[in-house]
């Protein structure tokens, strides 16, 4: 039975890659993404891990290249942040669309203008529609069994999609953290080889990236929801299975005291474990309140939201990134669009925080809480609340 | 034969919208496009060959007794071969429908 | 180049690996030119192709002309995708997930997505020292979307968006040069190639083919609908933008420049433009000029070349 080792989260990401035995990595350094990639170009480059590893000249060449590898038949992982995730924003459609399989991680960055390195929602946000199956991981435990998760399922012949891992930049990507890492032959036996039914090859040619005019593209939209849809079930089994190999047991909403919860907190990432610390001495206090974790972003899990939600009274959602000029926080416009047809549901109240490497405290969880419970007792102006800003 | 698309369901479609029937596009008739057509004087035909290389559709093959002609499902009338052919054995007519 | 008997057009194969009802134009040169890279390219490759005409007039949902492993996706990231390619197919066959076939990748890509949206991810692939062969095909404009300028487009040439006027001549700037620039990134195989010279063309895909590393071949490809001329006379076009000196045929190895054809005396630029609408507008004076640099273009490439030679001349 191994031990737990303190290792920096980037790094175990790069040896859950090991473990998962990648056959190409192509990846283009960004803060505060560049330990991932570093660690797996030693890795690369000591044998450890033996696979192609490609320097690209940009991220909208790290994620073509990741088209081709992938379109070949092989295990391909790559991983980005911020600005990055904007430069491969028109290929990251094309890996979905194309239904390539592949697993990134993302180091959450805010985006430019102003410049900023450190860590928000935003650069998930603005990948909202594209079609991959995107989760989000709080610490490093989870990112390093999420990692091996998302190739399984992303390689599943029922998904065929590509899966983000998305972690918190610089709040988890550079923690070092206490992780136990599964021996190489458990991850063997729950991660079987990569078997891409249509691989570019001369035995058996086939024209990938067809254009179709309007008579036919509705007809392969529509097949691209369905699957990313029905992906939903491959992904609960995946992680099913992992608990009953791991006994660690992901799921797509997790609750955190919310079950008789008169008062709710949603939040996605590393963030939920301060929010489940303020919960914990909030309750203490004797307050009725409860935390829901958004694991899940993509297929959006409406039925699960629905469940954790529909017996509080308040449901306060703090998103880290802000729609400008539209309903502020995208996670909460997500959630109230899914609890609008439900007959009984809480009183929904946005907060945007945490921009930009800006951290909410236990304190700040606190003040939100009690905030939100007096918006939903009286109403507000504004659609949202931004939370943290020197006035 | 490839069901047409104005026909295919969204289930008729293979993952990522792959195609698997190799070269199928030559179901197509691109010969429908033309207002001239080829006109070949074999006694003139050397048999070179010639046409065939710089026809852009592929088009022109040999005939049972080896003369090259234009495979008019296909031929587009660009009069490329009429212009190369050294003897002069091909000529562009008007196509009369 | 060498010369050859008559009937060696019906030596080369049959097989039409770029298959018939293709909807490119008629008397489209860049489809003849695909046609014949595929001859000397066999089938043991797969070809990644840029947006592009070709890869729009070959695969529309859910028909396809091509009788290889094929993949488009976007317009500037050919090479991107031909390095994960072959990055995959190296690494899976060391790691036995694949059989050891000896498959090579090629790339083809149109001016567009080559010299201009395309250049950094070539520059790319070409430094990081890839195993494969790019294809440039080269109509001289965005002709796909409409026959817009690009950095491809001949000074003084009329395109959509360097349209002749009062106030301008066309292309304000001279070609820019592709092939110097992947010389530049120290590739061991370089040429120029034009289907009007179809031996010539395939020897060069054949032998860009068997070099290890980037090989990257730039093929002149007549737009009759483009360039404003009749379709039945691409090749004839092609023919004279070499015997003019406007698109010089030759080979680059490992930094050694080869001639293919060396033209000592040189047609005047005028027979190949006065056949094009795209030049239609030019005063002499822009003509003269044109000719000017034509000809010290080709004074300095013979500089720098040397005559192959081969046997029975």
């Amino acid at each position: 039975m191994a031990d737990k080792v303190g290792i920096e989260v980037s790094v175990a990401i790069g040896d859950a890659v090991k473990l998962a035995k990648a056959d190409v990595v192509a990846a283009y350094p960004i803060t505060p993404q560049t330990h991932i990639v570093e660690h797996l170009a030693e890795l690369v480059a000591s044998g450890e891990l033996d696979a192609a590893y490609i320097p690209v000249e940009s991220e909208h060449s790290a994620m073509s290249a990741c088209l081709g590898a992938a379109a070949t038949g092989a295990r391909v992982f790559t991983a980005t942040a911020g600005q990055g995730l904007e430069l491969m924003h028109e290929v990251v459609y094309v890996a979905s669309s194309m239904q390539l399989p592949m697993v990134m991680a993302v180091a959450n960055r805010a985006l430019s203008s102003p410049l900023s390195v450190w860590g928000d929602h935003s650069d998930v946000m603005s990948v909202r529609d594209v079609g991959w199956i995107q989760m989000f991981v709080e610490n490093g435990q989870e990112a390093v069994d999420n990692v091996l998760c998302a190739f399984r399922i992303a390689e599943d012949r029922r998904v065929l999609l590509p899966v983000m891992v998305h972690l918190d930049g610089f709040h988890l990507s550079h923690m070092i953290e206490p992780i136990l890492f599964p021996e190489q032959a458990e991850v063997d036996r729950f991660l079987p080889p990569n078997q891409y039914p249509f691989p570019l090859d001369t035995g058996k040619p086939v024209t990938m990236g067809a254009f179709a005019p309007p008579v036919i593209y509705s007809e392969t939209k529509k097949a691209q929801e369905v699957n990313i849809r029905a992906s939903q079930e491959a992904i609960i089994e995946c992680w099913q299975e992992f608990g009953d190999a791991f006994g660690r047991y992901y799921s797509p909403v997790e609750g955190y005291h919310s079950e008789d919860a008169r008062v709710l907190l949603l939040t996605m990432g590393s963030f939920s474990e301060t929010a489940m610390t303020a919960i914990d001495k909030m309750r203490g206090d004797g307050k009725s309140v409860g935390l829901v974790r958004l694991r899940l972003w993509r297929p959006f899990p409406f039925k699960e939201i629905r469940q954790a939600v529909k017996e509080a009274e308040v449901l306060i959602v703090v998103d880290r990134a802000l729609s400008f000029g539209g309903p502020g926080g995208p996670v909460c416009s997500e959630v109230r669009s899914a609890l609008y047809g439900e007959a009984k549901r809480p009183k929904v109240v946005s907060f945007v925080g945490g921009l930009g490497g800006r951290d909410i405290s236990l304190d700040g969880f606190e003040t939100i809480v009690t905030r939100g419970m007096e918006i939903a007792e009286t109403g507000s102006e504004r659609e949202f609340e931004m939370f943290g800003v020197r006035e | 034969m490839t069901k047409p698309e104005n026909m295919m369901t969204w289930k008729d479609l293979e993952i990522g919208s792959i195609v698997t029937e190799p070269g199928n596009a030559s179901q197509y008739q691109t010969g429908a496009w033309r207002s001239q057509r080829p006109i070949h004087d074999f006694t003139k035909c050397i048999k070179c060959g010639l046409c065939s290389i710089f026809c852009p559709e592929g088009c022109i093959g040999q005939n049972a007794e080896g003369y090259f002609e234009a495979d008019l499902f296909y031929c587009k009338g660009c009069g490329i071969c009429a212009r190369e052919c050294w003897t002069r054995a091909i000529k562009m007519v008007e196509e009369e429908e | 180049m060498e010369k050859y008997a008559v009937y060696v057009p019906r030596l080369v194969t049959k097989e039409e690996i770029f298959a018939p009802g293709h909807r490119a134009c008629i008397g489209c040169g860049e489809a003849l030119a695909v046609r014949l890279v595929c001859k000397a390219l066999g089938r043991d490759v797969i070809i990644v192709n840029a947006t592009g005409c070709m890869e729009i007039v070959s695969s529309q949902l859910p028909y396809t002309s091509w009788q290889v492993p094929w993949i488009h996706t976007l317009f500037e990231n050919t090479a991107a995708v031909a390095s994960g390619i072959e990055a995959a197919l190296k690494v899976m066959s060391k790691k036995g997930k694949k059989p050891a076939r000896d498959t090579r990748v090629v790339a083809f890509a149109g001016d567009g997505g080559t010299s201009d949206i395309g250049l950094q991810a070539l520059s790319g692939a070409m430094e990081r020292g890839h195993d494969f062969l790019y294809v440039c095909f080269d109509n001289e404009a965005y002709m796909n979307t409409g026959i817009q300028r690009s950095s491809s487009t001949p000074f003084g040439a009329a395109t959509t968006t360097s349209p002749a006027g009062k106030m301008s001549i066309g292309q304000t700037s001279w070609k820019k040069n592709m092939p110097a620039i992947a010389v530049a990134h120290n590739i061991p195989y370089v040429a120029t190639a034009c289907p009007s010279y179809p031996f010539d063309l395939m020897a060069k895909v054949a032998r860009g083919l068997a070099t290890p590393g980037p090989a990257y071949i730039h093929v002149l490809s007549v737009c009759p609908t483009g360039w404003r001329c009749p379709p039945d006379l691409t090749i004839r076009m092609g023919r004279l933008a070499v015997e003019t000196g406007i698109f010089p045929l030759y080979e680059v190895e490992n930094g050694k420049y080869w001639l293919s054809i060396d033209s000592s005396e040189l047609r005047p630029v005028t027979d190949y433009m006065k056949l094009q609408g795209r030049f239609r507008h030019l005063s002499e004076d822009v003509v003269e000029e044109i000719q000017r640099r034509v000809k010290a273009e080709y004074a300095g490439l013979r500089r720098k070349a040397r005559r192959r030679h081969h046997e029975g001349g």
